[in-house]
């Protein structure tokens, strides 16, 4: 069977299986659709919690990106489980206990101001578009490498999909269909890496394996990739290259920002108690770390073998992945030495951040590229980071069923997690926006009618983005956890632990937070990116960190104003001291 | 076991389980780590074994910690938590 019969087959099974768990639960109500009715159980949840965090950015690009970092691509790793401890200890349960559906609805009642509720709207919505974009595109990605499809075409079946189940299950459907997308998510990646680890070091664990000698050798994989990588001339795997400082804060943005993501957070809202959305926290980490510790072994493999397949072959000679991979622009070879064989190592291939084809071929049938070559280094290759992990069984020649059992998961964690911040939007904008500020007559009926049709719109921007995907994407990722760092969690954390802290403090501080992280990130990223270097930023900090530096501002702004102005009312010191009992 | 003295406890064990948190992350993982990686796990050198896995099984421990704790208090202060409330 061909892989690509093989990769329609897995794909459209589990489309098939989405599918009939969104049939089978329906939301019938708003307690359904917003929350699940509260019924769902912590080990299911953590399933749900996990597939809804990880997106077709953990599952797809994380690997990639840390085989070419080496040790500093621990703050991805660290950043993106470290919150879970913060939400487990210091606001999921609390949150639980409060009740409520959506998290500007704790805002709003908690600083007793329909202010407070729709600056938290704004940021929620702001965070969840960004973050929709990405998946979209991960989506494309997966259809046009391995079904050959169309990107638009993989973007308008993806949208379908999402929309039977979140706009008819609600938070029902997509809790279910998490957990299956879980399932079938981490079954895809521990296959290949298994598979990877045996070959490469004869370990079965690849967590393990990672840290073990290779196959008929006593030199231990990472020392041999330490060696690979200063031959070539890039840093040490094992050693940091940016600052400590740099990655003490990217770390700790990525961190707070988690603990403040919004549709994270709401998954804690659907377990039945609150001790079980401790529990829940506990589950949803294990599956996270599941992966999450996988991914390091995966990035180290995939980077001996990526090297060693190609480094010093001729073109002619290359195995099909490195041309597959080059006929949709996302590998190119540039032979600056004309000697007929890749040369890869450290440097920047050519002139301009991305290849140029033109029609023609090169002398070995390469595709010929029009950008100017750098010649100070010796580079010749050009390679996406975010395809390591997809390209990764063909690198190692793995049977074509672990390669379609691949697309189906990266397929799984980008829907799953689209699924989960369109829900967050529509919710926000039925409950939030409609039910609580502008429009309090309507009943439940018809609030659940807005819900439904929110999430549609939302799809449908969605899949706009997917179609047409803005060329910020990648910068934007800093932008929704910094401003997650510094504007919802400080509130959260705030809220529960202080009955001082009065709804004057509450949005000062927000909008303290939310002004100085943005101003930081457009001025780096997107009105001067050629000063985006060290040396100009405020304390060695990059605009990925920055989210940590405007949440202390946050804090301080938020209790120094609290402090100069009139307490809360007594009610909600009453609620405080009630949301803090279990 | 009073409502207050529940708090109490809460916030004395919330502060020595993040201490341990930012310890093994933002310590070990990072402010500690090159002087760690002088000292070895197997194929790990330890500062890099901290920041890409062990930091990540100390989070999971720390969870299960608090749950199990947090179940002792709350069978101390004996009060039946009404469900859907």
């Amino acid at each position: 069977m061909s892989s690509q019969l093989l990769t329609y087959i897995f794909v459209g099974l589990s489309f098939a299986l989405y599918i009939g768990i969104a049939i089978w639960s329906r939301a019938s109500s708003t307690n359904e659709f917003y929350v699940a009715g509260k019924g769902v159980n912590p080990v299911a949840n953590g399933m749900a919690t996990a597939a809804d965090w990880m997106s077709a950015a953990s599952f797809i690009s994380m690997a990639g990106l840390i085989s070419f970092l080496g040790k500093d691509g621990a703050v991805y790793l660290m950043g993106w489980t470290g919150g879970y401890v913060l939400l487990a200890l210091l606001l999921a349960p609390y949150l639980r206990k409060f009740g409520q559906y959506t998290v500007p609805d704790f805002i709003g009642t908690r600083y007793y101001s329909k202010t407070a509720r729709l600056v938290a709207v704004l940021c929620l919505i702001f965070i969840s578009f960004t973050y929709v974009a990405g998946q979209m595109r991960g989506v494309g990605i997966v259809f046009s490498r391995f079904l050959e499809v169309e990107i638009n075409v993989g973007v308008i079946i993806g949208m379908i999909v999402v929309f039977f189940y979140a706009v008819l299950g609600g938070m029902k459907g997509i809790t279910y269909t998490q957990v299956a997308q879980y399932c079938v998510m981490i079954f895809a990646y521990l296959v290949p890496a298994i598979f990877i680890s045996i070959l490469i070091t004869g370990n079965p664990i690849p967590q393990l394996g990672f840290g073990d000698t290779l196959v008929n050798s006593s030199t231990y994989l990472l020392n041999k990739l330490d060696q690979l990588s200063v031959d070539l001339g890039f840093n040490a795997y094992t050693e940091n290259t940016k600052s400590n400082i740099d990655i003490f804060c990217i770390t700790a943005a990525l961190m707070f920002g988690t603990a403040g993501l919004p549709h994270v957070i709401v998954r804690f809202f659907t377990v039945p108690k609150v001790s079980d959305a401790r529990k829940s926290a506990g589950y949803a980490l294990i599956f996270i770390a599941l992966l999450y510790t996988t991914a390091p072994a995966v990035a180290a493999f995939s980077r001996v073998n990526f090297i060693e397949s190609i480094q010093e072959k001729s073109y002619l000679d290359l195995p099909d992945w490195f041309k597959n991979w080059e006929n949709i622009g996302l590998i190119a070879w540039q032979d600056k030495n004309n000697d007929g064989l890749i040369n890869y190592s450290a440097g920047k291939p050519f002139e301009g951040s991305r290849p140029i084809f033109s029609n023609g071929s090169g002398s070995q049938g390469e595709r010929e590229i029009k950008n100017t070559p750098i010649k100070d280094n010796s580079n010749e290759v050009y390679i996406d980071r975010d395809i390591m992990v997809l390209a990764n069984p063909e690198i190692a020649k793995l049977p074509a069923w672990v390669m379609a059992l691949v697309a189906a998961g990266g397929l799984a964690a980008a829907l799953s997690t689209a699924a989960g911040l369109l829900l967050v939007i529509s919710s926000s904008i039925s409950h939030d926006l409609l039910k609580k500020t502008f429009m309090p007559k309507i009943n439940e009926r018809q609030e659940l009618f807005y819900a439904r049709c929110s999430a549609a719109i939302a799809i449908l921007i969605a899949g706009l983005f997917g179609i047409y995907p803005p060329a910020f994407v990648a910068q934007v990722v800093a932008f929704a956890f910094g401003l997650a760092a510094s504007t919802i969690f400080p509130a959260l954390l705030l809220g529960i632990f202080s009955k001082r802290l009065n709804k004057e403090g509450a949005i000062a501080g927000m909008l303290a937070g939310l002004m100085f992280t943005a101003s930081y990130i457009i001025y780096f990223k997107f009105l001067f990116s050629e000063l985006d270097t060290n040396s100009n930023w405020l304390l060695g900090i990059s605009p990925e960190g920055i989210g940590f530096l405007g949440m202390i501002i946050n804090f301080v702004v938020a209790i120094s104003v609290s402090s100069f102005s009139t307490k809360p009312p007594i009610e909600v010191g009453q609620m405080v001291d009630k949301i803090r009992l279990p | 076991m009073s409502p207050q003295d529940y708090w109490k406890a809460n916030l004395k064990l919330l502060a020595v389980l993040l201490s341990i948190w930012f310890v093994i992350s933002f310590g070990f993982g990072i402010v500690l780590s090159d002087f760690l990686d002088q000292f070895s796990l197997g194929g790990f050198k330890l500062g890099f074994w901290f920041a890409q896995q062990g930091s990540i099984y100390g989070f999971v421990v720390l969870i299960f910690i608090y749950v199990f704790a947090m179940r002792r208090l709350e069978k101390k202060i004996n009060k039946k938590e009404e469900e859907n409330e």
